[in-house]
């Protein structure tokens, strides 16, 4: 596979379980600062694509270049730390710590086993928990237990849990399951906000909310596209409408 | 600031109530029991206290890191073997075995068959390398285990099974083996350690004295690394092992380092064991004392260092008072004990104290700083929670100046349903009650 | 080879794995149990070792009545079916007050279990002694055929084998044909779906453990045949029941079968070349090095996670 400009190369992704295709030949490019949105129905493969590019999943073929490096051969936490970073469809947060504490965990220094033992919390560290604090809208929770805050503001937790390691790539599995209008607009500013110097993909099925953040959107069916570009013509395609009318 | 200021502000101590915990601990073993019981009776406390290496290390390693070795004993077993091999061979010099027909060599050697010294025994001639054995070879064994099974990802029970079964293979060895090791009887008949006797009662005096000042090394250490990132990872890991894993950390690292350090610091227990008792058996080293050994830590709050030691101590002098008066109601005590230690009291006596310590207001610190958050009790059950001595305070310590050790134990979140046991209602303070 | 010829040897490995198929039967025995409760429910039951014992002490206190009436030579069958329902009904209480308030913490379980076994084994010894005692077998059961000069094959080994297939043959049909297993599967795969369609999945579970347990106490009724029973019998066997349920991979019968007679003919035929605890420390420390390199066991089938 050649190098490209892409953040992104997704090349003849195939993973098969026990015969069973969940993801088919897909190719799929993510540029610069793009926010792309996976849909289909359930069983798609949409979160199967997700697990493929975090290591989460080894697959079957194919490639997976992120800034022209091939992501297939690393594990987790390589993968993480050349910039791509992961929220789960449910919140994961550290229920016992603070919020201050998830976001700590989370700064990208003091990862090996002796950085954390003599990891301090710096000026920078502690500017860094209270600016992603802002951006994620939980400044006066620091201090509470995350076991407590609501089931939205978890899942802002996690994303801002990705923002405290500055991901080029961020995955986001149904960011606003759970949340409230309110909340799903303010989501919404979210990640308008901090796809500015990042690619954002998120997998979602909440259609009104896809409109508001989308540049474009992926269809998936069977572990295969079946459409791509932006939503107004998506929307338009036969083919996804029969997919998702059809049955 | 004087001194009592800089140690309540001391995050790794734990704060007021951490420097409490640890002065009265310090003050029951160094100070109340040498003078209060006879040579006898302290050196079997010494003994008791050699476990307590074990329950250290498991309080990190289980109670924080949610990983249940049944098989500490392999390490107290090595360690101990490690030293009873030096102090074998000095008690085996030619003069005191000229009776034996290959005179030199530890007895049980002679007795069967072997007629020099095994290759293997040869370095334990030297102090320094035995020491240097104690040290390594037990945590280089965790290494080996932890990395084969963490790099796997195998955890859980089936981690507890196979450290099980490892203990229960070293046992079986080491009593097959009589040649090399004594076999059932162990290494007995141990006198000298470069020529200081520590059968008199002054060396058990100050063997005594060095077992106390290692265990509180051994808590110090702990209580630094609970307190530093590795310590906050280590909750997270418990709690969200994959999101651990996404956010960069190479989990099984991490693992692997507590296991070993478990283990490092179990076969310091192991080794001051022979020198306080004067003898190593393989009844120290198989299935029953690994998962005794997790009894006593249970007892004692399974989060809770200082806990462990009294949970060792009052164990085992349970052990020793019934087995001398009513030998067949010890095993349904132990039972009960594990019984009713996991389903009744899960953060042990650590969590009493703590229940009534709150209760009454013992201890309130002045200062009031952060909310605490709180750590739920192991393996993904988060029904009971308290709180522990967290990073919090380390690294709260850089911009609040006054430090900070008030821990809260509230109820467990509002979605877990699980019938929440007695403890729920409990408040913990200060992890190290 | 150690001096013995060709011939030799094949006569050794034949009747040294006749000896080890009963102590395949009773590993089995044993391991099906668990396969159930480990397998099925997650739950690590480290008494299923007293199961066994209590099964164990019934055949032998059946044998003793029946010895003094007279009927050694039927009573078996009904000691069979008493040590399960034995074991079932203390199962069934154990679950009831203990197991079930546990079932979201896989490790204390294991240690209140254990702490289980320590007083059933007090129990045991403050009931029968400690000393070791063995059941009166019935006659038909003693001797051995001589299929040639030799080769011993005792018929008691022969006895639990057919005992222990058709137990096993049993459990398959129960947890793979029958609406029961059924609701047992459904129970482990997806609890609160399997509550919503109906199932009492609590009633599930109790029957379930108790089920093991039961085993446990048929593998005890088969033990009596082959040794005498003590206090502690149970624990020789835990580990290795243990190591033959992950081994053969926690939910397959199949493995669980081949896993058992592997570990029980590798070390009768290992004890016979070594000695006995060298033949048992090779053969476990084979498991444990295989379980580190392949820890889902052998027979696990790779599933979508």
């Amino acid at each position: 596979m050649s190098n490209t400009d892409f953040v992104l190369a997704v090349e003849d992704l195939t993973v098969s379980f026990d015969g069973f295709k969940a993801v088919d030949s897909l190719t799929m490019y993510i540029d610069k600062n793009e926010l792309r949105v996976l849909v289909g129905p359930n069983g798609a493969g949409k979160t199967t694509v997700l697990d493929l590019i975090c290591g989460k999943t080894k697959s079957t073929a194919g490639s997976i270049k992120f800034n022209n490096t091939e992501l297939t051969k690393l594990s987790e936490h390589e993968i993480v730390r050349s910039g791509v970073g992961r929220k789960f469809q449910n919140p994961s947060i550290y229920e016992n710590l603070s919020v201050y504490q998830n976001l700590e965990v989370s700064y990208p220094k003091g990862r090996g086993v002796f950085g954390s033992l003599t990891f301090k919390r710096t000026k920078e560290v502690e500017d860094r928990v209270r600016k992603v604090a802002e951006d994620i809208m939980l400044t006066e929770f620091l201090d509470m237990e995350s076991a407590l805050l609501s089931h939205g503001q978890k899942q802002w937790l996690e994303i801002g849990m990705l923002l405290m390691q500055e991901p080029e790539l961020l995955m986001l599995d149904e960011p606003v399951a759970g949340m409230s209008a309110k909340e799903r607009d303010q989501t919404a500013e979210l990640l308008n906000r901090i796809c500015q110097n990042r690619s954002v993909i998120v997998i979602e099925h909440d259609m009104e909310f896809v409109k508001k953040i989308a540049h474009k959107v992926t269809v998936l069916h069977q572990g295969k596209i079946l459409a791509e570009g932006p939503m107004e013509k998506v929307q338009a395609d036969e083919k996804v409408i029969e997919v998702y009318l059809g049955h | 600031m004087t001194l009592w200021e800089k140690m309540k502000a001391s995050p790794v101590l734990g704060g007021k109530e951490g420097v409490i915990g640890l002065a009265v601990l310090a003050a029951i073993i160094f100070v109340v029991l040498p003078l209060g019981v006879d040579i006898f009776r302290l050196n079997l406390i010494g003994k008791y206290l050699t476990y307590a290496f074990v329950a250290v290390g498991l309080v990190m390693l289980w109670g924080h890191g949610g990983i249940l070795s049944l098989g500490q004993g392999i390490f107290f077993g090595l360690g101990g073997y490690a030293m009873a091999m030096f102090l074998k061979l000095e008690a085996s010099d030619p003069l005191s075995t000229k009776i034996q027909s290959t005179p030199g060599i530890p007895d049980f050697m002679d007795w069967n068959q072997l007629t020099a010294l095994p290759w293997f025994w040869e370095p334990f001639k030297s102090l320094p390398f035995t020491i240097f054995a104690v040290l390594t070879i037990p945590a280089l064994f965790a290494y080996i285990i932890g990395y084969a099974m963490f790099k796997r990802r195998v955890g859980g029970v089936y981690f507890s099974i196979i450290t099980q079964a490892i203990a229960l293979i070293l046992s079986i060895l080491i009593v097959g083996q009589q040649g090399y090791t004594g076999g059932v009887n162990g290494m007995t008949d141990l006198r000298t350690m470069l020529g200081w006797d520590i059968r008199t009662d002054s060396a058990k005096y100050i063997l005594y004295f060095v077992n106390g000042l290692l265990l509180f090394g051994a808590i110090f250490l702990s209580k630094y690394i609970m307190s530093s990132k590795f310590g906050m990872l280590l909750l997270a890991m418990r709690d969200k092992e994959e999101r651990v894993r996404f956010s960069g950390y190479d989990v099984s690292n991490f693992k692997i380092f507590i296991f070993c350090l478990a283990a490092m610091m179990s076969a310091v227990g192991g080794a001051m064991f022979t020198l306080q008792v004067g003898f190593m058996s393989p009844s120290f080293v198989g299935i029953v004392p690994s998962i005794e050994m997790v009894i006593f830590c249970a007892v004692g709050g399974r989060a809770s260092l200082i806990g462990a030691v009294y949970g060792t101590l009052l164990v085992n002098y349970g052990k020793t008072v019934f087995s001398e008066t009513y030998p067949e109601m010890w095993l349904f005590l132990m039972g009960g004990l594990f019984i009713s230690v996991v389903m009744f009291f899960p953060s042990g006596l650590a969590g009493i104290w703590d229940k009534y310590a709150t209760k009454y207001g013992w201890f309130k610190d002045k200062a009031e700083p952060v909310k605490k958050p709180e750590v739920s009790i192991a393996e993904g059950e988060a029904q009971a929670v308290l709180t522990e001595t967290t990073p919090e305070t380390t690294l709260a310590a850089k911009t609040n100046d006054a430090v900070i050790k008030k821990a809260t134990r509230k109820k467990a979140a509002p979605k877990q349903t699980e019938p929440a046991p007695a403890i729920d209602s409990n408040k913990m303070r200060g992890a190290e009650a | 080879m150690f001096g013995y010829s060709m011939a030799d040897i094949g006569n050794i490995v034949v009747m040294q794995g006749f000896s080890g198929l009963s102590m395949f039967t009773v590993l089995l025995l044993m391991a099906l149990g668990l396969a159930i409760i480990f397998g099925q429910m997650g739950v690590i039951n480290m008494a299923h070792g007293e199961f066994m014992t209590i099964g164990a002490y019934t055949t032998v206190l059946i044998s003793k009545v029946a010895a003094s009436y007279g009927f050694t030579n039927y009573y078996f069958v009904f000691a069979i079916a008493i040590a399960f329902l034995l074991a079932f009904a203390v199962g069934y209480f154990i679950e009831f007050i203990m197991i079930r308030h546990l079932y979201k913490r896989p490790l204390d379980t294991l240690l209140a279990t254990w702490g289980l076994s320590l007083v059933m084994q007090q129990i045991f010894r403050s009931s029968f002694g400690a000393k070791e005692v063995s059941a009166e077998l019935p006659e038909w059961m003693l001797g051995s055929f001589k299929p040639t000069p030799d080769i011993d094959i005792p018929i008691n080994g022969v006895f639990v084998m057919v005992l222990a297939a058709l137990v096993t043959f049993g459990v398959y049909m129960f947890m793979y044909k029958s609406r029961w297993g059924l609701r047992v599967r459904a129970t482990v795969q997806n609890r609160t779906m399997a509550g919503a369609v109906g199932i009492n999945t609590a009633k599930v579970d109790r029957v379930t453990f108790a089920l093991g347990c039961g085993i446990a106490g048929i593998a005890g009724a088969a033990f009596t045949t082959i040794a005498s029973t003590g206090p502690t019998t149970g624990t020789l066997y835990i580990v290795d029941s243990f190591m033959v349920v992950v081994f053969g991979g926690a939910a397959s019968i199949v493995g669980t079968i081949a896993s058992a007679f592997g570990i029980a003919q590798a070390q009768s035929i290992l004890q016979f070349f070594m000695t006995s605890s060298m033949g048992k420390v090779s053969t476990l420390l084979v498991i444990v090095t295989i379980l580190m390199m392949k820890p889902e066991g052998l027979f696990a089938s790779k599933l979508r996670k």
